[in-house]
């Protein structure tokens, strides 16, 4: 079952994007969002406050989504934290770049809202069957 | 591309007046003096020479200088321009697509909701009226009914509402994706104009030392796909995605 109060961080270099997202996700019923604009931002917001779950973009200006991602899994504190991409990039061998460094879900943009549901719901789906 | 200069004419002077002091002092017999001259002939001639030499040399590494950025000029010419028109093109219809689709999703809801506007409007002035106990018992079960009905509609309008209001902001993911791809446009238009300046001082002759700028790696985010003109190491949509990660033990 969801835990539909659990703190969301969207990170995407574009605001419509965010927007986008966070409107999704509380069509989903989560309302409990919070947003940065690249790795950069988004880390210490991770470290400070208790986020439950990452949704990001690749492609971001200072620090991108891998890197952030691999700063994430570096960090003991963090490196449970469930990750979902949403991303243009859509080459294989970035997929599995990603894969290799972490990611729970990758989403390949344009998406939509079921896909984004599924894939929310699948990741939490593994996270408790392997718990 | 370079072009020569005319000998410049104020060397012919001083030359000139160094011959007529040669013979000057020939005529008179002052032979140190001869041999002085002499020397300092051979000595301007020197001088000459080498900064002949030292043009031509100038002249060589600039034509080189700029083949180099001729050969990226052209590279830009063939591959990047036609390719950044395909990007532009893209935007075009990223942007023509998601003005449709947010239309159709107001133009369908506009009258759906007016008419709920206008129903509402004559229930209300009918429920007003059974309040004021100016209704017949015949006239209640017709509102009853119309109430139930109304109330179903709506129900039902406003979940069809919702999907079209999901369906206008969806539309608008194509500002993240168009602004990536003119981003790497303008990326382009910066390269073009750095390369023309360059030409510009190259055929001014004034052009002073540049370090070339890297291409990026492969390792860089490469940007959205752009239909047709993406190889075939790029998916095609989620489902590919999907399988590919299955693969990967997803």
């Amino acid at each position: 079952m969801l835990n539909k109060e659990m703190k969301i961080l969207i990170v995407d270099d574009f605001s419509t994007m965010r927007r986008i997202i966070k409107n999704l996700l509380r069509d989903l019923g989560f309302n409990n969002t919070a947003e940065a604009d690249d790795g950069k931002t988004a880390l210490p917001q991770l470290q400070s406050g208790r986020c439950d779950f990452l949704i990001t973009d690749w492609n971001m200006p200072v620090m991108n989504g891998l890197d952030l991602l691999k700063a994430v899994r570096a960090d003991p504190n963090l490196a449970g934290l469930p990750v979902l991409m949403v991303t243009a990039e859509a080459k294989r061998n970035q997929i599995v770049e990603a894969a290799n460094a972490g990611i729970n879900g990758y989403i390949v943009k344009p998406f939509n809202a079921v896909t984004l549901k599924e894939k929310i719901e699948r990741i939490f789906e593994r996270i408790e069957a392997n718990a | 591309m370079a072009k020569r200069s005319p000998r410049p004419e104020p060397q012919v002077s001083p030359l000139l007046a160094a011959a007529r002091e040669l013979v000057a002092k020939a005529e008179v017999g002052d032979e140190e003096g001869t041999a002085q001259v002499l020397e300092q002939l051979t000595r301007m001639r020197g001088d000459t020479l080498f900064e002949e030499l030292g043009k031509l040399t100038r002249q060589l590494h600039e034509s080189l200088n700029s083949f180099r950025t001729d050969a990226r000029l052209m590279d830009i010419a063939a591959r990047e321009i036609p390719d950044a028109q395909d990007r532009l093109t893209y935007v075009i219809s990223m942007t023509e697509q998601a003005a449709h689709r947010t239309l159709t999703a107001v133009e369908g809801r506009i009258p759906v909701i007016g008419d709920l506007q206008t129903g509402a409007a004559a229930l209300r002035e009918r429920w007003g009226c059974f309040c004021r106990r100016c209704m017949s018992a015949e006239e209640f079960r017709v509102l009853n009914s119309d109430l139930d009905g109304f109330l179903g509609r709506v129900e039902q309008e406003m979940a069809r509402t919702h999907g079209e209001l999901t369906e206008v902001l969806m539309a608008q993911e194509f500002q993240d994706l168009t602004g990536q791809i003119l981003r790497r446009v303008i990326e382009l238009v910066h390269e073009v104009e750095a390369h023309l300046v360059d030409l510009v001082r190259l055929s001014g002759e004034r052009r002073e030392e540049r370090v070339d700028e890297q291409p990026t790696g492969n390792s860089e985010p490469s940007g959205p796909a752009i239909p047709g003109r993406s190889g075939t190491d790029v998916v095609s949509g989620q489902d590919d995605v999907d399988e590919l990660l299955s693969g990967l033990g997803f």
